[in-house]
Formats: C-alpha cells, sequence, structure tokens
C-alpha cells in the first residue's frame, strides 16, 4: 500500500482515540442533568439538597413501609404470665405480644407459609427453646430497639424505630459494615498504603481511608479536629486526621442522599453557630450508632455463626445506611413506631425507685 | 495567490530545519528530525533535533527514577497485578511518612520511599530549570523562562519540602496519585478553616483567572488581526497601519486602554508567575501562622455575616 495511506490511516486511528476518550471522560465525570434543587438555607450559601430525579423512583420504592397489622387489645393476662420463658416482652398483653411476634416474623423472615417464618428464630413446637442463636439476637435487638425509642430520642426523634427500619424484610439488613482486609499484603520493603486510595461506596469512590467506621462508629476516636481559634499553637491534628474525618462525612452523605451543606455551611465546617439543626440530630445519631454497635451487637460477636461475621471475625456492625438507605429520615419519616405501642420500653418498675428516667 | 499567514492549514513541506548554530561548547543536537501531519494542525511540524545535553540527561534520570519509585510502590500496592494497576491508578498513591515520624527518615515501607521520590523529583526540576537557564543562555536569550520556572518550582518546594519542614512534621506534606493529591488539598483546607479565606489563596486565584483572561484577550486579538499580518506583532510596533495597530486601537476603542505588544507579554509573564508565587506563600502561611483561615478572617472583619435561618444552633457536646 501507498505511505499516503498509511498517513490517512495514522491521522484516522488516532483522532478516534482521542474522541473515545474524551467520551468516556465525559461519561464518567458528568452526571446527565435532571436535577431538583430545594434551597435550605440563607441564599448565596449554596445550602441546597439535589435530588437526582432519575433516582428519585427507585429510591422512593425502597422506602415504602407495610401496612401495619389491626392493633392488639392492650388488657388481659400479661404475655409472661402466659408463655414460658418471655424475658424482654413479658409486660405486653398476650395479644399484643403475638401481633409483635407476628410483625417481626414477617419483618424479618418473611415466607408464604407464615409458620416458616417463626423458625427463623425458634425450635418447631417449643417457642420457649434456647437452642437457635437468632433468638438471643433478636431478644437483644429488642432492647435495643427499647434503648433507641427512649434513650436517643434526640435522634429518631417521635418517629422511632422498629425492626423494619433497618430489616426490610430481610434476617441481615441490606446495609451493614464489618472490618475489610488491608487492601494489599504488608511489605517489608514497599509502601502499599493498606487502608486507602481505593474506590468504595462508603466514602463516595474518594480516595480518602475507607473504613471510616472502627474509629468513629465503633470506637469513640475524636472527629473534630479544627482549631476553635485563629491561631491555635497547641492543635496537632494531622491532614491524614482530616481525611478519616472526611470518609466519615462522606458515608453520611452518601448514606442520607444529602450534601454537605445538609449539616453545614460550608464555609466553615467546625462551627456550630452557622450550621443547621439537622447537624445536632446527626450528631446524636453518631452517639446512637457507637452505642449499638457497642452495647448490642459487638457483645453478640460469640452468639453468631461465622458465616454471620466479617472476613476478620468481627460482627457485622450498623452505620447511617443501615437505617437511612438514601434518605435523610429512613422511610421518609414514616412514624411506624405509632402503630406499634409493643415496641416502646416497658414502664419502669416500681423498685426502680423515684429515679428519674435518663433524657 | 492571497498572502497565507502561519496559522494556516496549509502545511509547507520541506527538508528538515537543523536551527542555528550553536557556540563550539554545546554538545550534538540528537535525534533525526521528522514532520508530523497531526502535530502540524497544532504547531511546527517538525520534530527534533532534541538539546539533550548533561543537564537535560541528568533531569530525565532523576525524574525517571521518582516516577519509576512512585510507580513501583503503587504497583506493590495493587500486589503486582497489572490490570488492577491500570484499573486503580487514578486512586492509587505513594503516600507521605506518618504523623508519627515528624521530621526523622522513616524505613522504606513507612514514607522512606516517599522521600527519596520526593528527593528526586526536585533534583529533576532544579537540574531542568538549570537546562532552561543554560540553553536560553547559549541562544542569546533572556532568562525569562527559567524565573518562571523557579516561581513553579516554589510552590512545589512549600508544599512537599519548606512547609512540613516548618511543621516540623513530613506528613503535612502531599501524597503522590492522581486522586489522592486532590484529595489531599480538599482535606488540608477543611483542616485549616478553609483556605478561599486565605488571602494569598485569593491573590493566587486572582493571578490564575487574569492569567486566563489575558490569554484569552491577547490570543484573541492577535488571531483577529492575523489577516494583516498580525503575528509577527513585534516587526510592527512602531509601525502606523499595521495589524498591531488596529490591535491596540480595537482595545483602546473598546475599554479606554490598550497594552502594547511589549507590554502584554509582560502582564501576562507577571500574572503567570505571580499564581504560584502567592499561593506558595498562603500554603506556607497555613498551620504555620494560622491555623484556621475562617475565624482568622471573622477576627479580621472580612468574612460576610448571613442571617440566622435556623435560630441558635448549640454545640451538643458543650451542653
Amino acid at each position: 500500500m501507498k505511505p499516503e495511506f498509511y498517513k490517512t490511516f495514522g491521522f484516522l486511528f488516532w483522532t478516534g482515540v482521542a474522541a473515545i476518550a474524551t467520551a468516556a471522560f465525559l461519561v464518567v465525570t458528568f452526571e446527565r442533568p435532571g436535577t431538583t434543587e430545594v434551597q435550605m438555607g440563607f441564599r448565596g450559601t449554596a445550602m441546597e439538597v439535589v435530588y437526582n430525579n432519575r433516582n428519585l423512583d427507585r429510591i422512593q420504592a425502597r422506602n415504602i413501609i407495610p401496612a401495619a397489622i389491626e392493633p392488639a387489645d392492650p388488657e388481659g393476662p400479661r404475655a409472661s404470665e402466659v408463655f414460658e420463658n418471655v424475658q424482654v416482652l413479658g409486660h405486653l398483653s398476650v395479644e399484643q405480644f403475638n401481633r409483635i411476634m407476628q410483625a417481626m416474623s414477617e419483618w424479618i423472615y418473611p415466607n408464604e407459609n407464615p409458620a416458616e417464618s417463626c423458625n427463623g428464630c425458634h425450635v418447631p413446637g417449643n417457642f420457649a427453646a434456647e437452642d437457635i442463636y437468632t433468638k438471643h439476637v433478636a431478644r437483644r435487638m429488642l432492647q435495643m430497639v427499647h434503648t433507641i425509642n427512649s434513650t436517643f430520642a434526640n435522634h429518631v426523634q417521635d418517629v422511632g424505630v422498629t425492626c423494619y427500619t433497618c430489616h426490610r424484610g430481610q434476617a441481615v439488613p441490606a446495609a451493614v459494615w464489618s472490618q475489610a482486609p488491608s487492601n494489599a499484603p504488608a511489605s517489608r520493603m514497599w509502601q502499599v498504603a493498606g487502608e486507602q486510595n481505593r474506590p468504595v461506596a462508603a466514602t463516595g469512590y474518594a480516595t480518602l481511608p475507607s473504613d471510616p467506621f472502627t474509629p468513629y462508629l465503633w470506637r469513640d476516636e475524636p472527629i473534630r479536629h479544627l482549631s476553635g481559634t485563629a491561631r491555635e499553637r497547641n492543635n496537632n491534628a494531622s491532614i491524614i486526621q482530616a481525611e478519616w474525618v472526611y470518609g466519615l462525612m462522606m458515608h453520611m452523605s452518601t448514606a442520607l442522599g444529602v450534601n454537605c451543606t445538609f449539616c453545614h455551611n460550608s464555609r466553615s465546617f467546625a462551627s456550630w453557630e452557622t450550621s443547621t439543626p439537622q447537624r445536632v440530630t446527626a450528631w446524636h445519631g453518631i452517639r446512637m450508632v457507637r452505642a449499638i454497635n457497642n452495647d448490642y451487637i459487638e457483645p453478640l460477636r460469640d452468639r453468631f455463626p461465622p458465616h454471620r461475621l466479617g472476613p476478620l471475625g468481627d460482627t457485622l456492625k450498623v452505620n447511617c445506611t443501615t437505617c437511612h438507605q438514601g434518605v435523610y429520615q429512613p422511610l421518609y419519616g414514616a412514624p411506624m413506631l405509632r402503630d406499634y405501642p409493643e415496641l416502646n420500653p416497658p414502664p419502669r418498675r416500681a423498685e426502680g425507685g423515684s429515679q428519674p428516667a435518663r433524657n | 495567490m492571497e498572502y497565507q499567514f502561519l496559522f494556516t492549514r496549509i502545511q509547507p513541506h520541506g527538508p528538515s530545519y537543523p536551527g542555528v548554530p550553536l557556540p563550539p561548547d554545546n554538545d550534538a543536537r540528537v535525534g533525526r528530525p521528522r514532520h508530523s501531519r497531526i502535530l502540524g494542525f497544532f504547531a511546527d511540524a517538525q520534530i527534533g533535533p532534541l538539546y539533550l545535553g548533561t543537564l537535560g540527561s541528568l533531569s530525565l534520570l532523576c525524574g525517571f527514577i521518582a516516577i519509576e519509585i512512585i510507580g513501583l510502590n503503587m504497583l506493590a500496592s495493587v500486589n503486582w497485578d497489572p490490570v488492577q494497576f491500570i484499573r486503580l491508578l487514578p486512586w492509587l498513591a505513594l503516600e507521605p511518612p506518618g504523623p508519627q515520624w515528624g521530621l526523622r527518615i522513616p524505613p522504606l515501607n513507612e514514607g522512606g520511599w516517599w522521600l527519596a521520590a520526593g528527593f528526586f523529583l526536585t533534583l529533576s526540576m532544579f537540574l531542568w530549570a538549570a537546562r532552561v537557564w543554560r540553553r536560553a543562555d547559549q541562544l542569546g536569550l533572556g532568562q525569562h523562562t527559567f524565573w518562571a520556572f523557579l516561581s513553579a518550582i516554589w510552590l512545589y518546594l512549600v508544599l512537599g519540602f519548606l512547609r512540613p519542614l516548618w511543621m516540623g512534621s513530613w506528613s503535612e506534606a502531599v501524597p503522590f496519585g492522581i486522586f489522592p493529591h486532590l484529595d489531599w488539598t480538599a482535606a488540608f483546607s477543611i483542616r485549616y478553616g478553609n483556605l478561599f479565606y486565605n488571602p494569598f489563596h485569593a491573590l493566587s486565584i486572582v493571578f490564575l483567572y487574569g492569567s486566563t483572561l489575558l490569554f484569552a484577550m491577547h490570543g484573541a486579538t492577535i488571531l483577529a488581526v492575523a489577516r494583516f499580518g498580525g503575528e509577527r506583532e513585534v516587526d510592527q510596533a512602531i509601525d502606523r497601519g499595521t495589524a498591531m495597530e488596529r490591535a491596540g486601537l480595537f482595545w483602546r476603542w473598546t475599554m479606554g486602554f490598550n497594552a502594547t505588544s511589549e507590554s502584554i507579554h509582560r502582564w501576562a509573564w507577571w500574572f503567570a508567575v505571580l499564581t504560584p508565587l502567592t499561593g506558595g506563600i498562603g500554603i506556607l502561611l497555613t498551620g504555620t501562622v494560622v491555623d484556621n483561615w475562617y475565624l482568622w478572617a471573622v477576627e479580621k472583619r472580612f468574612a460576610p455575616e448571613y442571617p440566622q435561618v435556623w435560630g441558635p444552633i448549640l454545640d451538643p457536646a458543650a451542653r
């Protein structure tokens, strides 16, 4: 062939390569338009919630609450008097007790045959038996729900939570976390940065440390690292520490389907006076998640079979996504607890004396 | 035939031009000249020859060592898997030593490689700057490119060496990585209370955006008068009735004031040079002199006040 052919071919080829590279860059970098913005703060501060219209149907579809079961009569004999081995819900009436058991089976082990659902936790024929680990877990989870609905009202408000807030028809909630192995095997020669630099959904596909949960939602590492005065001398917080907290904030933002300005005026992330009330709610939420992971889930580690534990042997714990699942009020704030008074904590017993209720 | 100016789609093909003769103590230029049609659309179609010389060779070698150190550590962090290396390349990085090391020299796998890469990259840049000086000198040029490059090196040195030195910790420096250095930038701004309230950062942005504006104005002006031979701007600077006079008149009649064909290049040079120069000062003061730029702006009364929309929000930890 003539050299002219090669020249023309080369020219077309490289132009094509450049065009494909440009197109790939545009497609992966930008989101297709079609958004709705809702102003949340003073004009000019860019404090707004941005909805991607094409995602709304999908998010709404996974946040619909099931129809409530018919209310039960709170009067009549107590469950603890009628059934054997009722440790947590004994204060309910028998009718209420059966109702909440039915609800739990539908929320956590939905099955065409309702009797099968009970077997998720109970030994068939012997409901008092303690042989299945899920029964111990469920008992602890009920106590957890009581705590959330009383102690953590500053986070869950009067909407409260039910089992469905997290479980959504699954024995293990869809969004849970456990510690992940390092990105690369440790090397005595090379520097592998095993904790960061991977595109993970939790941190919005950034290169931030990919497990912001262990330090802040399990342990109690300090989140605040900005200086409270312009020229502080004794603040030794490092930039990598800022990246860890940044990772946690990216998680919260993805979990709630909002951006930074839902809670912060981003010109000063630290200052409370320019923040929104949602930041206070979120602050309590971090404490709530810590309490859930430390007081309720991680102590059950020995109860869980190995396939219900993470790759490093810790439990499957909760973070913001576990309840929120992409919306800033789980289930769009549907007051489901109102339909299930059985999940409120039992009235305090008389021997508790005159000790005031916490919070 | 109408006059064809240099910005034309017609590409003249002729024998390659070796360039002006150099003084006797210079090396020979390397590479047989070639012509590229595609490059000809954008610039001169001739590629090469290149003056490599000792400084150029050493600079390329040091740069290669630095890139190699960075690349091999990135490859190790994907367990030597070439497919993962390509897929994750934008995310991978060679990270600076952790805060626990301060200014000590850590083992290679805990930041030592980062120091080594930074050392070779810095060396490579200074060698290249020396090469720029020497090439300009041998061609009988002024040293404007050298000083402009030095301004960029200043910003690089502040970020990776001078500021960490002042802060007493290598961990304050930037990781070598595509996305990681961007996330570092965001985290840096957040940690030090929002860099947008740093006046030197603001100056740097003014000069950066100003550079683009000047570039657009100058580029547009010369292209617009190219039909009168305006790309030979300096030839025409003192004559009446030339393309350059029209270029000047255009701006005088548009905004009352015009640069001259010499002064516009001084404007552009200073704007470009001041961008990293002021930016570097801003970075150097961050964490060393000012720890929270937002609060500094509040103290200096230039952070605007916005009305409280939500009523008083109190720190729940302070209750």
